[in-house]
């Protein structure tokens, strides 16, 4: 991670507070400063697509407000009570200690007060988050193996065809709800059962959750976040896993991923063929029609950049350059990816249609992205993908900006997804709605 | 009560003005213990995320257009400035100027930190908020972390000032410290007291406006230049330099109690600029107080009372109107302490009837040792009035809410109306400052009120299809039962 920053794009790792959130009937307890789930919610949910409290998020979440008393004197029992009361008075199915920096400098002993909880076969399970420890997304990890530790049990039986789905991170991604269901849609197509977990419905929660154990693969697809989450499923359950490192964005993209999963999990060739051939067809259809204004008008922007995580930062080069045509300028990944991973992501941008390649810059500090790109001589109109934060910087280069990556102030997503064929054509309409409306 | 400049770090609001996050009763009751120093705070033994010090404090000084802060703590403690950046491109809009982002630049405290310290890592994160955003000033916010740890920021920001040629003030806001998020206005301005005030050179017709945004601006500028005065809008689109002048200031006025207590008194004691402790301008009652208040301090009574004789009869007709229309309906207020006991009042004067005030924390005294004139008013009524304060509980809140089943749920603070919504009841968030400011504030606001009682639909719907995320056995429990006695 960054010495400083500048202009924050993801937060800490109680920010996984959010992915409890995002889990039907399940609900963070913080054990933490009483300001904590206040920041965390307002940039990743309020500030982020407008991604509201829900069912009991925002000032709604249990949390101990942790005082001096509680880091002169320890915060166990403070905890005990309020986990004792939160069971009686939150009607949820799992409950999820999550601790925060003070409680983890004190030294509290969450786990402790968590197995006292369980031995009275209470749904109460941990994670010790500490904002400290790095992001929000790595804490999104942290909070999906406690479950697979705390939580799920071995299952007797694989079910064939049962497919587990770890992709986006919830609310970090203000568009997790559409692309979750995107992705889902796509598997299904395949003749698969898809198990995806987070998100609204009852099939998915906690009835997802009891299905893990006994899936045939697990598919994650993502450039990092999430892979030590797989490689622990298949540990403890033997469940062997796929790893897609890019966000299928667009025809290119998704018919390798459908390629790619299909042949994995034994899908038949030509079903899979027809998949792709179904969907295509009616992508090309918007596109054909809409080409016209995408060529013949003089403001179609040549060069792109991303300032995203690298969900979006990679998913939305693929498509930009292999589908539509546009030409890289530098990409920004702010999403604090650690040392281990740079080298296969940075490899996924040497390869693109035409032998083009696309300089990747690691960094979450926005103020230095900000000045790098102002030192950039653009030939023409840029087309910047990333946050609310770079809006001011696009008036300042003269580029057109559309924010896709946290924080989306600017926009409300609700069940919009940038993922597929769908998802492209999306994004396409986005991106040039802006461009239309910026003469208009 | 006394404002002490030669000390770093101003005690917080429990320690130093006796404020409490527990009490249930009335406004009679607590008007009377708050005079009568016996106020008791009670704790509770269950409760949801609340808000904290350095979230107020970086928020409100990251609006300042010439400053830097450096918010000295793990990432997710700077997640705040996202929403701060948001609010500054709007207070921009309201004031037609160009776009920029707020300058906040935050140490990224990680595990290794927490054991070696990072004075090191705040050093380089400081210079480089000098080398990137040019600053006039700036404030360095503390954290839980790093007040846990121990860092001397003061010593570092001692030693930088050599090389720095800019005030560099520590912002003491550890969020663990106080249960009233308000304290962190008191670290910003005791900041700005200490580091960017200096002892006036001339005394000036400029009044210090203490405010949030500043929407009702150009009302305000106008009003006031009737009594041949100029405001300065504090502290947010403020710059480093204006601030540096309000000793000089020939008064200071508060749209917020709560928040312009530390640093009005602070000016009325250090640099005798009178601070105008009135009821705050909501209403015409609360206007009166307010502008009468101004006239007397700087000799204007006379232009004043012109003033509110006019604007009250261009409001007359449609105010009865209005009246007419909110006659007899009910209310529950849910606010900070300042703005709940004076939108109490106000929301009276369209006659509403308050059947309850909750508010997010209570001063039993200001900075200078009086009870609040808002909530003396209120006590002095015939109708005693229950009143509960809460961290903005929404469990408590919730409960109460569903059995008085008012018509209207008026709040402010994010994360409290959805809620009283999705219960079926019409709710009005007070986002704007500036809302019900005044004679035609009040009329506007009324007719807000107004429209969100003709048309219930979305409540209605809300209600009838979103479940609660509260068991059955809470909500058929007396609202209060969690709140107990302090254990000392």
């Amino acid at each position: 991670m960054s010495q400083y920053s500048e202009q924050v794009r993801h937060v800490c790792s109680l920010g996984a507070l959010q992915s409890v959130l995002a889990i039907d009937r399940a609900v963070p307890i913080l054990h933490a400063g009483p300001g904590c789930g206040q920041k965390l919610w307002g940039a990743l949910g309020f500030q982020n697509g407008c991604q509201g409290s829900g069912y009991v998020g925002g000032h709604s979440v249990p949390c101990t407000n942790i005082g001096e008393k509680e880091v002169i004197f320890g915060g166990d029992d403070r905890l005990k009570e309020i986990v004792g009361n939160s069971l009686k008075i939150i009607d949820a199915d799992l409950f999820v200690i999550l601790t925060g920096c003070t409680s983890d400098i004190v030294g509290d002993d969450t786990g402790e007060v968590a197995r006292r909880f369980q031995e009275q076969g209470k749904p109460v399970i941990y994670a010790e988050t500490g904002g400290f420890k790095g992001t929000n997304l790595f804490g999104h990890e942290l909070v999906v193996d406690a479950i697979i530790d705390q939580y799920l049990k071995p299952a007797n039986t694989v079910e064939p065809g049962l497919i587990n789905i770890w992709s986006v991170v919830p609310y970090q991604d203000p568009f997790w709800v559409g692309n979750l269901k995107e992705i889902e849609s796509l598997i299904a197509q395949l003749g698969l059962t898809p198990n995806v977990i987070f998100g609204p419905g009852p099939e998915k929660g906690l009835e997802a959750l009891g299905k893990v154990p006994k899936a045939q693969l697990n598919v994650l697809i993502s450039p990092w976040v999430g892979l030590k989450n797989v490689q622990h499923l298949e540990e403890k359950f033997n469940t062997p896993y796929l790893h897609y490192p890019v966000l299928p964005i667009g025809p290119t993209e998704t018919a390798k991923f459908l390629r790619t999963v299909g042949q994995n999990a034994g899908v038949e060739e030509k079903r899979i063929e027809k998949v792709i051939q179904k969907n295509e067809a009616e992508y090309y259809y918007y596109i054909e029609r809409s080409a016209d204004v995408l060529l013949e008008t003089r403001l179609l922007p040549r060069r792109f950049i991303t300032i995203a995580d690298s969900f979006y930062a990679l998913g939305i080069s693929k498509f930009l350059i292999n589908d539509l045509g546009l030409l890289p300028e530098k990409q920004y990944i702010t999403d604090g990816v650690s040392e281990e991973y740079q080298d296969s992501i940075t490899a996924q941008f040497k390869n693109f249609a035409d032998g083009i390649t696309a300089d990747v810059v690691f960094n979450s500090d926005g103020g230095a992205i900000h000045e790098d790109i102002r030192k950039i001589k653009f030939r023409s109109r840029p087309l910047i993908l990333g946050s609310a934060w770079d809006r001011v910087l696009s008036d300042e280069v003269n580029g057109y900006q559309l924010s896709v990556s946290m924080p989306v102030s600017d926009r409300l997503a609700l069940n919009r997804s940038y993922v597929g064929y769908q998802g492209a054509l999306r994004l396409v309409e986005d991106i040039y709605s802006i461009v239309l409306s910026d003469f208009q | 009560m006394s404002i002490n400049l030669n000390i770093s770090e101003v005690a917080i609001r429990e320690n130093r003005l006796g404020s409490v996050t527990g009490y249930q009763g009335s406004i009679k009751e607590l008007a009377a213990q708050a005079s009568s120093c016996s106020l008791k705070n009670k704790e509770r033994c269950f409760s949801q995320s609340s808000a904290c010090s350095s979230g107020c404090a970086q928020g409100y000084l990251s609006r300042i257009v010439d400053a830097a802060i450096v918010v000295h703590a793990p990432i997710g403690c700077a997640a705040d400035s996202v929403y701060s950046n948001t609010q500054n491109k709007w207070g921009e809009k309201v004031r037609n100027w160009k776009h920029r982002n707020i300058n906040v630049i935050n140490t990224n405290m990680v595990e290794e930190d927490t054991v070696f310290g990072a004075v090191v890592k705040l050093k380089e994160a400081v210079r480089e908020a000098y080398r990137r955003f040019n600053p006039k000033a700036i404030f360095v916010t503390t954290s839980c972390v790093s007040g846990i740890i121990g860092e001397d920021i003061t010593s570092v920001l001692d030693e930088l000032e050599e090389e720095i040629p800019i005030p560099l003030a520590p912002v003491f806001c550890e969020g663990f410290k106080s249960k009233i998020w308000a304290s962190g206005f008191d670290a910003a301005f005791h900041a700005i007291l200490t580091k960017i005030v200096k002892p006036p050179q001339r005394k000036t017709n400029k009044v210090n406006m203490i405010n949030f945004s500043g929407s009702a601006r150009k009302q305000i500028v106008e009003t006031l230049a009737r009594f041949g005065l100029e405001p300065v809008f504090v502290a947010p689109y403020s710059t480093v330099e204006e601030l540096s002048k309000m000793s000089e200031s020939a008064a200071t006025i508060s749209i917020c109690g709560t928040l312009g207590s530390y640093i009005g008194n602070g000016l009325e004691e250090h640099y005798g600029v009178p601070y105008v402790k009135t009821l705050q301008p909501h209403g015409i009652v609360g206007m009166d107080s307010w502008l009468r208040g101004l006239g007397a301090v700087t000799g204007k009574e006379d232009e004043v009372e012109a003033y509110i004789r006019e604007e009250k009869e261009k409001i007359a007709s449609d105010l009865v109107e209005i009246r007419e229309k909110l006659q007899g309906h009910t209310a529950v207020v849910g606010m900070g302490p300042s703005f709940g006991h004076n939108y109490i009042r106000t929301i009276q004067e369209l006659g509403i009837k308050v059947i309850w005030g909750a508010t997010w924390h209570f001063d039993p005294q200001y900075d200078n040792g009086k009870t609040p004139a808002s909530t003396e008013l209120l006590a002095s009524q015939e109708v005693d009035i229950p009143v509960s304060v809460g961290d903005q509980q929404n469990y408590e809140l919730l409960n109460l809410l569903n059995r008085l089943k008012p018509d209207l749920y008026v709040a402010r603070h994010g994360g409290s109306t959805v809620w009283a919504t999705k219960l079926g009841i019409p709710s009005v968030m007070v986002a704007d400052e500036f809302s019900a400011f005044g004679y035609q504030g009040l009329i506007d606001f009324g007719y807000r009120l107004s429209d969100a009682l003709t048309n219930r639909s979305l409540a209605k719907n809300l209600s009838s299809r979103v479940k609660m995320p509260y068991t059955d056995w809470w909500m058929a429990q007396d609202s209060f039962i969690f709140l107990e006695n302090e254990v000392v």
